[in-house]
């Protein structure tokens, strides 16, 4: 969407959602459903299905309580949905809500009785929850920065939306093989093109003599207990054949996508099987195939109107800076490529905000925002753009006062965690309380303010699936349970040198670390990357390095594994009982999982 | 009972001002005393909830209602500025005591005042009336009659926020947390949306309810309220709540294996 000049109009004409998502009738459906099985006349598996093809989770040991995932297509969200969101978490749920690293939003504990309330007011204001759990495609991301990044050749964010549009309720889509991603990024630095089954990165070429648009389409990545990094599917995909292949994938999948084997049924197992240049030339086969069987040109809608940019207020001074102000400037804004203008980013603990934050926000982006929304991001973050670059200490002052002002959003500070044993049933720790944890800890500590660190991450997972993306981290960690003669305790695996960008390399397994040892191993590795590091070395860098052959004194992540052994060494039960507890419990660890739904 | 269906259980706010006007109503505002000072509905009497919890027992309350000039047949309109939980829980006290003619105003004090409404910093003056006292016992449930109760098919509706009821709740209860129960307007949502809550539930209107909270039946007061208005006739507040429940080491149910605390951003 380019946006044209400023408009002269009052600050209230606020946009609105474009595209309505969502549909009463099959909150209607929900509700019948659910009662029909409380009757006995449908069967908890029948209602599992349908549920997941709605968008509702089992909870963590019961499935009297739903997890409602809200699809944010593209992650852009109006002002007036954030407020109904608050308002069915308060109803509903916990009065929280979480954001995803996908771009959802997801509200817990919601009685089953009470999802078709919570689909039904999600409708009134135009989203759903429809295919963002189960085997379908789910939410199409789209890069936060789309529209505004000083290094995309275009922005993506409409191909993203008519994606979406056009697959949801799709025939094509409704039981697959396994859940099937697709990720829109701007550049090749911000996105996760390669770890999805489909990844677009925008690019330009000259097709007679003409420079057209279209993308590099990354095919078969994918992030889980075996990851595999996409490939590019040819040199240059342009733009009219970007649904054709899309189609194709997903008729391919479809088709030969392993449906007997829960563990191996999402499309990267396919590929890897098929061999990629195989797959390749049966994708390319089955795009011409597609072309030449639609009766009608078949196009992504695309809606490339201009939009009109709002004029904000920039009317009254800061007396002085609030307190924080260069801190969070510099860790949680960027400039955009439109001149005066710049991003915010909003970390979040763990992707957890209250109604009352959310409610906050909806404000914010009214009066500061010139796109009048914001979008939700890929580290279970906020992002206001259009922000205009004097209003950032107002924006600041006012996210102070409800609390959403810490500073470390891109920086290794804002941690990614799962939503572990809080509410998953696969979950063996508490990942999503740990990352609390970790960036409590990092933010006093300032390490957010160490630009050395700077472009470093840290995700968790509760388990060995990949949830809270522990593969694509600096520093990854996902959770088990370890032992000392017949006594648990929470332990984690620890993997280094991850990274999701043009060099994109899933992290090498490194040791492993119980959960209350956690922090002083991150630590450790970053005292150790401190005394090696070269001139000009960052700590992602470093690790890069070591893991490609050329480190310093540190030669390999054996030797990191070497350093850290009397920090992960277990102590007994009498020495330190601590230990044998996780986060957020009292009682000592014990794993515990209960039936996966991820396949249902 | 038929007496009862008549009763309005809210009322709105030009219904109230006309009924002010015309005095045919007497209004009890529930907010703490230096609250009310500050302003509130013209004639409105002051009873902060502190002062019926000091002392809740029928001839308090009912020293209390004939001294605030309520006879048998005054209609009587309470609000507060807690979502209408600390004006159900006085107007279920004076039904406990006797006196049906009790409604909720259908908004809150704050909204009251939002919506730009007359209010006023004077006192009104009382003369004391004579109030009969007939105790209602099919509203109450007591700690000993819930689990009997239960067994014939009663239901326990537990009207805490949901990670309280998660934590530790009453055996079998079903949980409607309050924030349910409310309107962006209004202190109670329109009839259908909560009755389509019910029928979600597979809940019969012939079911017998018993509502409970925290600690002192402010919340279930308003559960108690949401359920009357739309028709189920046998409601129950078990008035001293979770908080007496455990104090007797009643059994009590947990979900367990989770740390959905965790999940709060607070």
């Amino acid at each position: 969407m380019s946006k044209t000049g400023l408009s002269q109009s009052k600050p209230d004409n606020l946009p609105k959602p474009k595209i309505q998502w969502g549909r009463i009738e099959e909150a209607e459906k929900f509700a019948e459903m659910v009662k029909q099985f409380r009757q006995g006349k449908i069967t908890r598996d029948d209602l599992r299905r349908f549920r997941l093809q709605h968008g509702a989770y089992g909870s963590r040991m019961t499935d009297d309580y739903s997890m409602i995932r809200v699809k944010i297509p593209a992650g852009e969200v109006y002002p007036e949905q954030l407020e109904k969101i608050a308002e069915l978490s308060e109803s509903f749920s916990i009065g929280n809500a979480h954001v995803s690293t996908r771009q959802n939003f997801q509200l817990h504990w919601v009685a089953l009785e009470d999802v078709s309330e919570v689909m039904r007011g999600l409708a009134e204001t135009g989203l759903t929850s429809r295919e963002a759990c189960g085997n379908s495609v789910r939410n199409v991301m789209c890069s936060p920065l789309a529209g505004v990044c000083p290094e995309e050749i275009f922005d993506p964010t409409p191909y993203a939306l008519s994606t979406a549009k056009f697959l949801l309720r799709n025939a094509m889509n409704q039981s697959l093989p396994r859940k099937f991603k697709i990720n829109y990024t701007c550049c090749e630095k911000h996105g996760m093109a390669r770890i999805v089954d489909i990844g677009l990165i925008p690019q330009q070429m000259e097709v007679n003599g003409k420079l057209e648009n279209g993308f590099k389409i990354f095919l078969g990545g994918g992030l889980g207990a075996q990851s595999f990094v996409g490939h590019q599917l040819e040199p240059f995909t342009q733009e009219a054949d970007v649904l054709y292949t899309i189609i194709a994938v997903i008729r391919i999948y479809d088709r030969m996508g392993n449906r007997e084997n829960m563990a191996r049924n999402r499309m990267r197992y396919l590929v890897n099987e098929l061999g990629w240049e195989k797959f390749q030339g049966i994708v390319l086969k089955e795009r011409a195939m597609v072309k030449l069987v639609q009766s009608v040109v078949v196009k992504l809608d695309l809606d490339k109107t201009p939009e009109v940019l709002r004029k904000v207020s920039i009317s009254s001074e800061m007396p002085s800076p609030p307190q924080g102000l260069s801190r969070w400037m510099k860790s949680n804004t960027m400039k955009q490529k439109q001149h005066g203008y710049s991003t915010a980013f909003v970390t979040l603990e763990s992707g957890d905000i209250t109604a009352s934050q959310l409610r906050a926000v909806a404000e914010m982006a009214r009066e500061f925002s010139a796109e009048g929304r914001i979008r939700n991001g890929f580290a279970q973050d906020m992002v206001f753009r259009w922000v205009k670059d004097e209003d950032l200490p107002r924006l600041y002052s006012a996210l102070l006062e409800v609390g959403l002002a810490n500073p470390g959003a891109l920086t290794m500070a804002s941690v990614v965690g799962c939503s572990g044993t809080t509410s998953c049933n696969l979950a063996l720790t508490n990942s999503h309380r740990l990352a609390k944890e970790v960036q409590r800890k990092f933010l006093e500590l300032k390490l957010d303010e160490d630009d050395d660190l700077r472009n470093s991450t840290i995700k968790i997972s509760g388990c060995p699936n990949s949830c809270g993306q522990h593969e694509i981290a600096t520093i990854g960690f996902y959770g088990g349970g370890g032992r000392l003669g017949k006594d648990m305790y929470p332990l984690y695996t620890l993997l280094l040198a991850g990274r999701a960008d043009g060099q994109s390399v899933l992290g090498l397994t490194t040791t492993k670390v119980p959960a209350k040892r956690i922090i002083p191993a991150i630590l450790k590795v970053i005292e150790v990357f401190k005394s090696d590091k070269r001139p000009g070395d960052t700590l992602d860098k470093w690790l890069h390095n070591i893991v490609a052959g050329n480190g310093n004194k540190i030669k390999s992540v054996n030797d990191i594994r070497e350093l850290l052994k009397p920090i992960v060494a277990p102590p007994t039960m009498e020495q330190d009982s601590d230990f044998y507890v996780d986060y957020g419990n009292d009682g000592s660890y014990h794993a515990r999982t209960g039936r996966g739904e991820c396949a249902a | 009972m038929s007496k009862e269906k008549t009763t309005r259980i809210t009322v709105n706010a030009d219904v109230l001002r006309s009924e002010i006007r015309d005095k045919s109503v007497k209004v009890l505002d529930i907010r703490k005393e230096e609250d009310y000072k500050q302003g509130h509905i013209l004639g409105a009497v002051n009873f902060p909830l502190s002062s019926l919890l000091a002392d809740d027992s029928p001839d308090k309350v009912l020293q209390y209602t004939q001294s605030f000039g309520i006879d048998d047949e005054t209609p009587v309109v309470v609000y507060d500025d807690t979502f209408g939980a600390l004006a159900s829980r006085v107007a279920w006290t004076l039904q406990y005591i006797g006196h049906d003619e009790v409604s909720l105003l259908d908004i809150t004090y704050g909204s009251w005042k939002k919506l730009g409404l007359e209010t006023t910093v004077e006192s009104p003056s009382i003369s004391k009336k004579t109030h009969s006292l007939k105790l209602q016992p099919q509203i109450l449930a007591t700690a000993d009659y819930l689990m009997p109760a239960k067994e014939k098919g009663a239901i326990l509706m537990d009207n805490r926020e949901r990670l309280n009821f998660l934590e530790n709740h009453i055996p079998g209860a079903i949980n409607i947390p309050y924030r349910m129960l409310a309107s962006p307007q209004n202190i109670l949502r329109p009839k259908d949306e909560l009755k389509r809550f019910m029928q979600n539930r597979n809940l019969s209107p012939d079911s017998e309810v018993i509502t409970y909270c925290g600690s002192v039946g402010t919340l279930s007061g308003l559960g108690y309220y949401a359920l009357k208005s739309i028709g189920i006739p046998n409601v129950r507040l078990y008035v001293h709540s979770f908080k007496e429940w455990k104090s007797l080491e009643k059994p009590i149910e947990k979900q367990n294996d989770a740390n959905y605390w965790d999940l709060s951003a607070e």
